[in-house]
């Protein structure tokens, strides 16, 4: 007898059928009618009319029963929240059961039912539970914690479950602490203000141990949570490596995937020259390969992090290439990716076998992937200057063998070729024209007009093949429009005699009868450039090309650092930051990775007073490259740029408010430092000692890189002054507003708390000055969305000034033009966390109001940025 | 981590049975999933991850189902993936097949399997021999004795019960290396490969404790045991069960293990031996009239080994007819739904060298589609025997009631992925 049965009913009538069924006294009637019911769920039809008569089942002895019962609580309490409520006696009542089972079943179901109603009355079992005596218990309420936070937050927090969980990290069962740690670590995600995983030393250790004994989602859920980590110092990061790097032995590939990301972030703050490095770098090597075994899936998955990996450290697998070959019965999506991973790794040393790799993936049938391997001949070509030759060979063999897209493919790349190494393989560009006619994508045609454009003086018909792509021109893409109109101008440029008619013809098809302005923009010029200056034409249109780049396709610096973080994510799949594709997720702080290693740690948050680092003298704990270099760096600068802005001593923490202590400080950046400068003022009568000093953590990961140096007693109207060195690489949390600081400071009598804002031009770096070309691709690459614009009104200072004000704050200024008597200033800014802002400021002569329009990647830090601007300009 | 868990049958295009993990996400959003599965076959594209909307789905097929996850964070894609191949492997051990059919038979144990296996996106207990222990075909009665939780499930060793017990303590170890190989077009070896993986079949009572000897070139060399013959893994991948760190400090093999047939571990290992079974092949194509195949293998190691089951599989253009084959040794078999000719040896001992012939002919209208071109491909298995020379020396068992108890071990090599490109 089979289940499948209960499918079969579909009778008019059905519902007061199963209505009798359900209040039937025979139990077993009753069981066959539940089964009817969920049944009928499954395939989608609705029977949540029958929801009374369900929940009326619910309190039976027999296991099956009330497991149905309870799915079909699941799915349709939402609908009928009045009588949900019917069911939460039976749950209190089941979180009672002498069976542990029933005590989880009833507490895993409880969570799954998202009515506010009910929410309230299951704390109290909920509570109960957390504390059970069976592990099995314990480790879904741990679960159902994070359920019910989904669905109240508030409620959670004020009935202090987060805080019984934070306690489960420390249960005596491996299982518990994994959930327990899978339900901070959602949670937290969720709330990024809160300060749930308050990772330290003593917590990462119970992590670790618990590591060694879960099962392998368990291990996946605990290093998932280490990665969020950041250890104090390269000591702590090699000593949690070594407990990690056991687990890429692991049979489970996601096990894998997850030590290899904690390891790969972990290992960014090991000083390069030690030992334990290089033998790092060689254990992650045999794992990564070992994943192309698994499931085609799962090596997708390898595959992009692999990609990335391969970008960030690229020696770890640079004598691995032939893994990455294709196998024919690989699926297409694993050959794209390994195709992809080929190239990144093609060197001198291995392009030989590459490119017969190559060749012999062009002649295969599908499409896409024979693209890609042609593509990937030219990218080898310009990656490996030795290869170049017989790379153009290759491409030629293959264009010879006439298949459409291979021939088009081939002509693309080729013209980049040309662009790499212009003036030398210029012999083949009579095979190219042979194939002028076959050629029907828009790519191809552009790169051949080009070719035939760049090279006109050398092709002796120029001017009847472009001419023969005129006849059609409003049919072409606009792509290929505007590379024919530049190409025939070339031709004009190269030799007027003849072309004469033809350049007036493309010059007015693309002015007066095309609708597309970029068309026309450039038709213009063109024309005004030839009929006013020919000579400024010539050189203008026919400069020296920069060269082109050997990796055109390489993940930006911050984005791959970020990605590097989220190894093993959908996000390291889509190679895009979460919050890219996540709903919800803007104005979450990027994960990044910790600073390199020869840097002094920052004292973790949390380790509390007590445990203060050795004293330091502050001068040497200088945290964040270079502060030597910075100050060469002023020499060389444009006039003299004037000291960084800081702000007046403000009163942050009154008398009255701590007992007789009053501080008073402010926030300055001198040689790259960023100084806290405080003043004490003991106002009571007794004398004060013991001063230490400790942040929350906050938007920028500010934190002290010293003790508070107070060494000597603070006696009754004494005043002392201060300095206190910060680093950028403590805890983050964003806070609101966004430079906002926490801070607690200690003396002998109590601990005091404050709160103070620091000017975020503090966070700018001394090498924040773009270059242009980075500026300009930048400005466009960050959507319009993420502009603001701002006012900053009566300035009196003219653009140079301004400019040079600026910079003393580490605001660059890349390019200034002016137009129309306004000077338009661009400028770069570089945070201590690597996000970078781009500015445009217009400056008008006599008009004090200046413009400023802000763009950046994190949106959110534009306001704060705008603020330090009008500090610095009006100081 | 927030998920869906679905099975779906493509033929009907419905939804057979799923989970909301999470309750906040809308059911509806998975109707999306199938349509964009049959545009994708439309386009012959493929993508085992897909979107719509903020919904991204996470698909695996296995035979006809797709069991897909549907998840609108940034989730772990690779836990994701382990998990759903890890379902499969449990409902196949609950049902025997993984199909409509056994879903629907059983669709109370498998609602109840998807609330156990998985509790708000997180993976559970997946192991199904524990599994089996309380969640069982029958219906339970609460009062004569309803399933508690093995404490097995919440345990440090959460994949072996305790009290099992047996008449006669037996370990049977299977050691089994296959052969990856990638043979060039023009006879040079692109990539050869081993993957091994010793297989357990562990009939003992109690709580045993084993300790596995191997002749691992690194513990060799800690022990200072250099001149005997060792192998050198690469990477090794252990079963849940082995203590990681262990292994790590002293490249000792330690374990509890799971009752019954057990992956233990699996190695991989680069290696130069000659490819064992060599083919050499002349394709000669003559449009419109025929196809001259001619193929010689070779088996390349000492002759007190034999293959067995040779198998191999020569490709033929699709719309070839008429075949004809002549061979030294063997038969061969035309299979025209794969487009090879298969050319069967039952045994192969080692050091030989056999012929084999075929003729097809070709319509005179050639076909318009572009065929790729396909490599040649070898199955075989040779028992007794390993490439590596990997050695199992020993299996120490000790359990506290102090029984004797008899390990046996079988080597077999078989061929892996195992390609020769033509021209």
């Amino acid at each position: 007898m089979t289940d499948s049965k209960y499918f079969t009913t579909t009778k008019k009538g059905e519902i007061f059928e199963l209505k009798a069924e359900l209040n039937s006294d025979k139990k077993e009637k009753k069981k066959e009618a539940v089964k009817k019911v969920i049944a009928s769920m499954t395939v989608g039809k609705d029977v949540s009319a029958l929801f009374p008569d369900v929940v009326n089942c619910m309190q039976t002895d027999n296991l099956e029963l009330k497991k149905l019962v309870y799915l079909y609580l699941m799915n349709y309490a939402k609908s009928q929240p009045d009588m949900a409520i019917m069911a939460v006696n039976t749950f209190v009542k089941d979180c009672e059961d002498p069976n542990p089972l029933i005590r989880a079943l009833a507490v895993r179901t409880m969570g799954c039912i998202r009515v506010d109603k009910i929410t309230e009355y299951l704390c109290e079992p909920l509570r109960k539970c957390l504390k059970d005596e069976d592990p099995y218990v314990r480790k879904t309420a741990a679960v159902c914690v994070a359920k019910l936070h989904d669905i109240n937050a508030q409620l959670v927090e004020d009935q202090g479950f987060l805080d019984t969980l934070k306690d489960l990290i420390s249960d005596s069962n491996p299982m518990v602490v994994a959930n327990a740690v899978a339900a901070l670590s959602e949670i937290a995600e969720s709330h990024p203000n809160s300060n749930l995983l308050d990772l330290n030393p003593q917590s990462i250790n119970k992590l670790l141990t618990a590591l060694n004994e879960c099962t392998e989602w368990g291990q996946i859920f605990i290093l998932d949570c280490l990665a969020n980590y950041t250890p104090r110092d390269d000591r702590e990061s090699q000593s949690i490596c070594e407990r990690v790097t056991p687990r890429l032995s692991h049979a489970n590939s996601a096990v894998v995937l997850s030590a290899v990301k904690v390891l790969m972030k972990f290992m960014e703050m090991l000083p390069k020259d030690l030992d334990y490095y290089g033998t790092l770098l060689k254990k992650l090597a045999p794992p990564l390969v070992t994943l192309l075994s698994a499931e085609p899936e799962l090596q997708y998955v390898a595959l992009r992090n692999i990609n990335l990996i391969v970008q960030k450290r690229p020696e770890i697998l640079k004598h691995e290439m032939k893994v990455f070959f294709v196998k024919y019965n690989d699926p297409i999506y694993v050959k794209l990716e390994k195709l992809d991973i080929m190239i990144r790794l093609a060197s001198q040393a291995n392009i030989a076998q590459v490119l017969a790799e190559l060749k012999e993936y062009a002649t295969e049938v599908d499409v896409d992937f024979v693209r890609k391997a042609v593509r990937a001949i030219g990218r080898c070509a310009i990656k490996v200057e030795q290869s170049a030759e017989r790379c153009v060979s290759t491409l030629l063999d293959l264009i010879q063998t006439k298949v459409n897209y291979v021939v088009q493919e081939a002509i693309v790349v080729i013209k980049d070729i040309f662009r790499k190494y212009p003036n030398k393989y210029e012999s083949v560009i009579a095979t190219l024209c042979e194939n002028l006619d076959s050629l029907d994508e828009p790519e191809a045609r552009a790169a051949m007009i080009w070719i035939v454009g760049e090279y006109a003086e050398r092709i002796d018909n120029a001017d009847e093949l472009l001419e023969s792509f005129l006849e059609g021109f409003h049919d072409e893409s606009t792509q290929v429009q505007l590379q024919l109109l530049t190409a025939i101008v070339k031709l004009f440029l190269k030799k007027p005699t003849e072309t004469q008619e033809l350049v007036q013809q493309v010059l007015s098809l693309a002015t007066q009868d095309s609708d597309n302005p970029d068309l026309r923009d450039r038709g213009y010029i063109y024309w005004r450039l030839l009929s006013t200056d020919p000579v400024a034409a010539k050189e203008v249109v026919l400069a020296e090309k920069p060269l082109i780049s050997e990796e055109t396709d390489l993940i930006e610096p911050t984005l791959l650092e970020e990605l590097i973080c989220h190894i093993g994510t959908l996000a390291s799949v889509y190679h895009k930051p979460p919050s890219a594709f996540v709903e919800g997720s803007r104005g979450v702080m990027h994960k990044r990775l910790p600073l390199g290693g020869d840097i002094g740690g920052s004292p973790a948050m949390g380790a509390g007073f007590g445990a203060a680092p050795a004293v330091m003298p502050a001068s040497l704990n200088a945290p964040v490259g270079g502060g030597l270099g910075d100050l060469f760096d002023l020499g060389g600068g444009v006039g003299m740029p004037m000291g960084a802005y800081i702000p007046p001593k403000t009163v942050w923490l009154p008398a009255m408010k701590a007992k007789g202590l009053e501080i008073s400080g402010t926030f300055a950046r001198r040689a790259g430092v960023i100084q806290m400068e405080l003043v004490l003022t003991n106002k009571a009568m007794s004398v004060m000692t013991d001063f230490a000093i400790q942040f929350n953590r906050n938007s920028f990961g500010l934190a002290p890189a010293g003790p508070l140096q107070v060494l000597t007693p603070l006696g009754p109207n004494q005043t002392i002054e201060v300095s206190l060195p910060l680093s950028t690489v403590g805890p983050v949390m964003k806070m609101d507003p966004l430079n906002n600081l926490q801070v607690a400071v200690k003396n002998n009598i109590d601990v005091f708390y404050f709160s103070c804002q620091y000017p975020i031009s503090m966070l700018f770096v001394e090498d924040g000055k773009m270059e242009r070309q980075v500026f300009l691709a930048t400005w466009k690459d960050i959507p319009n969305d993420n502009e603001s614009q701002f006012q900053i009104q009566d300035c009196h200072l003219n653009s140079e000034a301004a400019s040079n004000k600026l910079q003393g704050s580490n605001i660059f200024t890349i390019a200034k033009r002016t137009v129309e008597g306004q000077d338009m200033l661009y400028m770069s800014i570089k945070l201590s966390n690597g996000i970078w802002v781009l500015a445009e400021l217009k400056v008008q002569a006599g008009n004090p109001n200046y413009t400023i329009s802000l763009k950046c990647r994190a949106p959110e830090v534009s306001q704060c940025v705008f603020q330090c601007y009008e500090a610095v300009l009006k100081n | 981590m927030n998920f869906i868990h679905v099975l779906q049958c493509p033929l009907c295009r419905v939804v057979l049975i799923s989970r909301n993990y999470m309750g906040n996400m809308d059911m509806n959003e998975v109707d999306h999933f199938m349509p964009i599965m049959m545009r994708m076959e439309e386009d012959a594209d493929s993508s085992p991850l897909v979107t719509h909307g903020s919904a991204h789905f996470l698909w695996i097929k296995h035979r006809n189902l797709y069991l897909v996850a549907m998840t609108k964070k940034n989730a772990n894609a690779a836990l994701v993936y382990s998990f759903l191949y890890k379902m499969v492997e449990v409902f196949k051990e609950y049902f025997k097949e993984l199909e409509e059919e056994s879903i629907r038979d059983n669709f109370v144990t498998v609602y109840e399997l998807m609330d156990e296996v998985m509790d708000f996106g997180f993976p559970q207990t997946t192991d199904s021999k524990i599994l089996q222990e309380y969640i069982t075909q029958q219906g339970h009665k609460l009062d004569v004795g309803a399933p508690r939780p093995p404490a097995t499930v919440t345990n440090a060793v959460s994949w072996r019960s305790e009290g099992i017990k047996y008449r006669k303590n037996e370990v049977f170890m299977d050691v089994i290396e296959s052969v990856n190989l990638l043979v060039s077009a023009t006879g040079s070896v692109l990539r050869s490969e081993i993957v091994g993986s010793i297989k357990l079949k562990v009939v003992l009572s109690g709580m045993p404790e084993l300790r596995l000897g191997l002749n691992d070139k690194v513990l060799f060399e800690i022990t200072g045991r250099e001149k005997s013959k060792t192998v050198e893994l690469e990477d090794v991948k252990f079963h849940q069960c082995v203590r990681l760190s262990r292994f790590e400090n002293d490249r000792t093999i330690s374990f509890i293990p799971p009752d019954g047939e057990s992956e233990l571990m699996s190695y991989r290992l680069n290696t130069t031996v000659k490819p064992l079974i060599w083919i050499e092949s002349v394709i000669e194509k003559f449009s419109h009239s025929r196809v001259e195949i001619k193929v010689k293998a070779r088996s390349q190691f000492k002759s007190r080994s034999t293959a067995n089951n040779v198998a191999i599989m020569v490709p033929v253009p699709s719309d070839a007819d008429s075949p004809k084959f002549k061979t030294s040794t063997g038969s061969c078999k035309y299979l025209p739904e794969k487009s090879v000719v298969q050319w069967n040896i039952k045994s192969f001992p080692g050091g030989k060298e056999y012929m084999m012939r075929a003729h097809f002919g070709l319509p005179s209208v050639e076909s318009t589609e572009l065929e790729g071109r396909r490599p040649i491909t070898v199955n075989f298995e040779i028992p007794y025997f390993t490439v590596s020379g990997i050695q199992v020396r020993y299996l120490k068992i000790i359990e506290k009631s102090g029984y004797e108890a008899l390990p046996w071990v079988r080597y077999i090599t078989q061929s892996g992925d195992y390609q020769l490109r033509t021209n």
